[in-house]
C-alpha cells in the first residue's frame, strides 16, 4: 500500500501522506471536543445531551439563547480566526523563509489595528460598525505593501523585511496608542478591549462576514501550496524549475495578508498565534506545504479556540481576552525559537 | 566632520547656543504665549500675582528641565548601549527596556496600593532593570556571543511579552486607562521637579562615571584583545556599562514614561559630528539629545492645540523612518 493518497483534478493534483491526515484527524477530533466544551462550559452549565439535541436543531427552548446567541457563534469564530492566522503564518515562514515570520512580529497586525482604532475613533458613529474588517484589510493590506516597498533595495532581504517590520510595527503602535490617548475615555476602553484581542460579544453575523474569506483564501492557499515547496528551494532553483517566482510570491504574500487583516478585523490583535501554529504543524506534520496549510489552519483554531475558553471561564466574573493567552504561550515560544537558533 | 579637537569644541559650544535657545523656546512657547521679557521677569523679581509667571514656573520650566534630562540620559545611554553591543540598533526602545517599566508599573498599580508618584518611579525603575538584564541574557545566548539580530528579536519578543500582558492588566482593570496610557505613551508634560529629584542624583553620577570610562570605551571598541593587552579589564567595563544604562534610560522611563528612539537617533547625529571617540561622543550626544526632546517637546504642543500629542508619539514619528533607514543601510557592526 503507498504511504501516500493522490488527490487529483484535471490540472490539479497533490499528495498526502496517510500519516498526516491520521494527525489532521486527530487534531479535528480534538477542535469538536473544544467545540463541545466550549458550549458546555460557564456560568451555566449545559449538560451533553442537551448541546447535541440543540446542534441537530432538537433542542429544548431553556438552552437555546446560551448555545446559540452566546456560546456557538463566538467558538466558531474563534476557530475561523485561528486558522485564518495559522495560514497566514505557514505562508509568511514559507515565502519569506525565516522561522520568525508571522503577521504580527513583522507588522501586518499593526497595520490592521492602527486602521481598525482610526475606524472605531474617527468614523465610530457615523459608519456602519459593518464596515470595520474592511477598514482592517484596507490598514493590513498598506502597510504590508509599505513594509515591502521600504525592504526592497535589489530583492528583498528577509533580515531587512524583518527589521523593518519590527520598525514598522512600533510607528504604527504609536499612532494607535496615540489616538486612544487622545479620544474621549468611552471610546478609548472600546478601542482597547478589541486592540487586545477579545472575541467576547461575537455573532454569528461575525462568523457569516469572515467564513468566506477564510474559506476561500485557505482554498486558494492550498492550490497555492505546492508554489511554497518550490520557493523553498531558493529563486534560483525555483525559476529553472518554471516557477514565476515573483508573481507567486506576490499572490502567496497577499493571501497571507489578506488572511490576517481579515482575521485582526474580527478579533483584534490576537497575537502569536501566527508565529506558533505553523511551528507545532511543521513538527507534526513536517514541512510540506500540501499537509502544512491545513495542519495550520486546524493548530491555529484549537490554540484561539482554547485560549477564548479558558480566558471566558478561568477568572469569572471577568472575561480576559483570548490575545492574552496566545501571548503568554507565545512570547516564550519565540524566545524558545531564537534560543533554538542561537547557532546560526 | 570635525577632524581636530578644535572644531569640536566650537562645534560644541555651537550646540551649547543651540540647546539654550531650545531651552527658551520651551519655555516661551504653548497654549499660552509667554514673551520673552515676562519669562525673563520671572528669574528677577517674581510675582505671584501675574499668571504668567506662574505657568513658567510650575508648569514650563520643571517640563523644560525634565526634557533635557531625559534628553540626556536616553542619548547616553544609547551611545553606551550601541558601543557595548556594536549594534547600530541597539537603544532603550528598541530593546524593550521600556516596556517592562511600563510592565510592572501596570502590575503595581493593579495589585498594590501604591500612593505616592515616587513609589511608581521605583517600580518603574525595578521594571526597566529587569527587563534589560534579560533581554541582553537572551541576546548573548550561544556560541557567537551577542550578534545585532539576536538582540532585536528578543528585544521585540521581550517587548511583546509585557506589552501584551499590560493590555491584559488594563483591560481587566480599566479605572485609570487613560491616564496610565498618557504616561506610558511618554509625556513630559505635567511632570513636577519632586519627580525628577528621586532619580536625578543617580543620573548624574551615571553621567559622570560615563565620562570617566569613556576612554575605556574606546580601547574597547578596538577588540577585546587589544584593550586587553591594554590594561583595560572588559568585563568590569561591560558590567559597569549596563548598569549606567539601567540607571540612565530606567531613569528617564520612571520620569516620562516611554520616549523613544532619543537612544537610538542621536548617537548616530553625534558619530557623524564627531566619530567614534567616545570622549567627545558623550557630551556631544547629551547636548543633542536634550536639544531634540525639548523641540520634539515644543512641537508636540502645536500639532492639536489645545490637545497635546504625547511626546512618545512625536519622538516616535521623528524615529522610525531613521530606524527604517539604518535598517536599510544595513546592520553592520560599530
Amino acid at each position: 500500500m503507498s504511504k501516500f493518497i493522490t488527490v487529483r483534478k484535471g490540472n490539479f493534483s497533490f499528495l498526502i501522506e496517510k500519516k498526516n491526515l491520521r494527525v489532521m484527524s486527530v487534531l479535528f477530533v480534538s477542535l469538536l471536543i473544544t467545540l463541545i466544551l466550549s458550549i458546555g462550559i460557564g456560568s451555566t452549565l449545559v449538560p451533553l445531551s442537551e448541546i447535541i439535541q440543540t446542534l441537530f436543531g432538537q433542542g429544548s427552548k431553556q438552552y437555546d439563547f446560551i448555545i446559540l446567541s452566546l456560546r456557538l457563534p463566538r467558538v466558531l469564530v474563534a476557530i475561523l480566526i485561528g486558522a485564518a492566522l495559522g495560514v497566514s503564518g505557514a505562508i509568511l515562514q514559507g515565502v519569506i523563509r525565516n522561522p520568525l515570520a508571522s503577521p504580527d512580529i513583522i507588522g501586518i497586525t499593526n497595520g490592521a489595528a492602527f486602521a481598525a482604532t482610526a475606524f472605531i475613533v474617527y468614523l465610530g458613529g457615523s459608519v456602519s460598525i459593518k464596515l470595520l474588517p474592511l477598514a482592517a484589510i484596507i490598514g493590513a493590506i498598506t502597510v504590508s505593501v509599505l513594509i515591502y516597498l521600504l525592504a526592497w533595495k535589489k530583492g528583498v532581504s528577509p533580515f531587512r523585511l524583518v527589521l523593518i517590520g519590527i520598525g514598522m510595527a512600533t510607528a504604527m503602535g504609536s499612532l494607535t496608542t496615540f489616538m486612544i490617548v487622545v479620544t474621549n475615555a468611552y471610546t478609548a476602553a472600546e478601542a482597547y478591549v478589541w486592540l487586545t484581542g477579545s472575541i467576547y460579544a461575537a455573532s454569528m453575523q461575525k462568523f457569516y462576514v469572515l467564513l468566506p474569506f477564510v474559506l476561500v483564501f485557505v482554498i486558494l492557499a492550498l492550490v497555492l501550496s505546492r508554489n511554497v515547496s518550490v520557493q523553498e528551494l531558493g529563486d534560483d532553483v525555483a525559476t529553472s524549475l518554471g516557477s514565476r517566482v515573483q508573481l507567486q510570491r506576490f499572490l502567496l504574500v497577499f493571501i497571507s495578508v489578506i488572511l490576517a487583516g481579515a482575521a485582526v478585523a474580527i478579533g483584534g490583535a490576537i497575537g502569536f498565534v501566527g508565529l506558533i501554529a505553523p511551528h507545532i504543524s511543521r513538527k507534526m506534520v513536517g514541512a510540506s506545504f500540501g499537509s502544512l496549510i491545513p495542519t495550520a489552519a486546524l493548530v491555529g483554531a484549537l490554540l484561539v479556540a482554547l485560549a477564548d475558553l479558558i480566558g471566558r471561564t478561568a477568572f469569572q466574573p471577568y472575561d480576559v481576552p483570548a490575545g492574552i493567552f496566545t501571548a503568554a504561550i507565545g512570547a516564550p515560544f519565540f524566545i524558545y525559537l531564537i534560543y533554538r537558533n542561537r547557532n546560526k | 566632520m570635525f577632524e581636530n579637537n578644535r572644531k569640536k569644541l566650537i562645534g560644541f559650544l555651537a550646540c551649547l547656543l543651540l540647546f539654550m535657545i531650545s531651552f527658551v523656546a520651551s519655555i516661551v512657547f504653548g497654549a499660552t504665549k509667554i514673551s520673552f521679557s515676562e519669562a525673563y521677569h520671572t528669574f528677577v523679581h517674581y510675582d505671584e500675582e501675574n499668571l504668567q509667571h506662574v505657568i513658567v514656573l510650575t508648569t514650563r520650566l520643571p517640563r523644560a528641565i525634565i526634557a533635557t534630562v531625559i534628553g540626556c540620559c536616553l542619548a547616553i545611554a544609547g551611545v553606551l548601549m550601541q558601543a557595548i553591543t556594536r549594534n547600530p540598533l541597539a537603544s532603550p526602545s528598541i530593546l524593550g527596556i521600556n516596556t517592562g517599566a511600563v510592565f510592572f508599573v501596570v502590575l503595581a498599580s493593579t495589585f498594590l496600593s501604591l500612593t505616592s508618584m515616587v513609589q511608581y518611579m521605583w517600580v518603574a525603575f525595578f521594571g526597566a532593570a529587569l527587563s534589560t538584564f534579560f533581554v541582553y541574557f537572551l541576546g548573548s545566548i550561544g556560541r557567537d556571543g551577542i550578534t545585532p539580530i539576536k538582540l532585536i528579536l528578543a528585544g521585540s519578543a521581550i517587548s511583546a511579552l509585557f506589552l501584551s500582558s499590560t493590555q491584559g492588566l488594563l483591560v481587566l482593570n480599566q479605572k485609570g486607562l487613560q491616564e496610565v496610557l498618557f504616561w506610558l505613551t511618554g509625556s513630559v508634560s505635567g511632570r513636577t521637579l519632586e519627580m525628577l529629584f528621586p532619580v536625578l542624583p543617580y543620573m548624574i553620577v551615571a553621567v559622570a562615571v560615563a565620562l570617566f570610562i569613556s576612554k575605556d570605551i574606546n580601547l574597547m571598541l578596538s577588540g577585546d584583545d587589544v584593550a586587553k593587552s591594554l590594561g583595560v579589564k572588559t568585563g568590569v567595563i561591560k558590567l559597569v556599562i549596563g548598569i549606567l544604562v539601567i540607571f540612565l534610560a530606567g531613569g528617564s522611563v520612571a520620569v516620562a514614561g516611554t520616549v523613544g528612539f532619543i537612544g537610538l537617533i542621536i548617537p548616530h547625529i553625534g558619530r557623524y559630528f564627531v566619530g567614534s571617540d567616545h570622549r567627545w561622543l558623550i557630551p556631544y550626544s547629551a547636548i543633542l539629545g536634550a536639544i531634540l526632546v525639548l523641540l520634539a517637546d515644543v512641537l508636540a504642543r502645536f500639532i492639536i492645540m489645545p490637545s497635546e500629542v504625547p511626546i512618545g508619539v512625536m519622538t516616535a514619528i521623528i524615529g522610525v523612518p531613521f530606524f527604517i533607514y539604518i535598517a536599510r543601510k544595513g546592520v553592520l557592526s560599530l
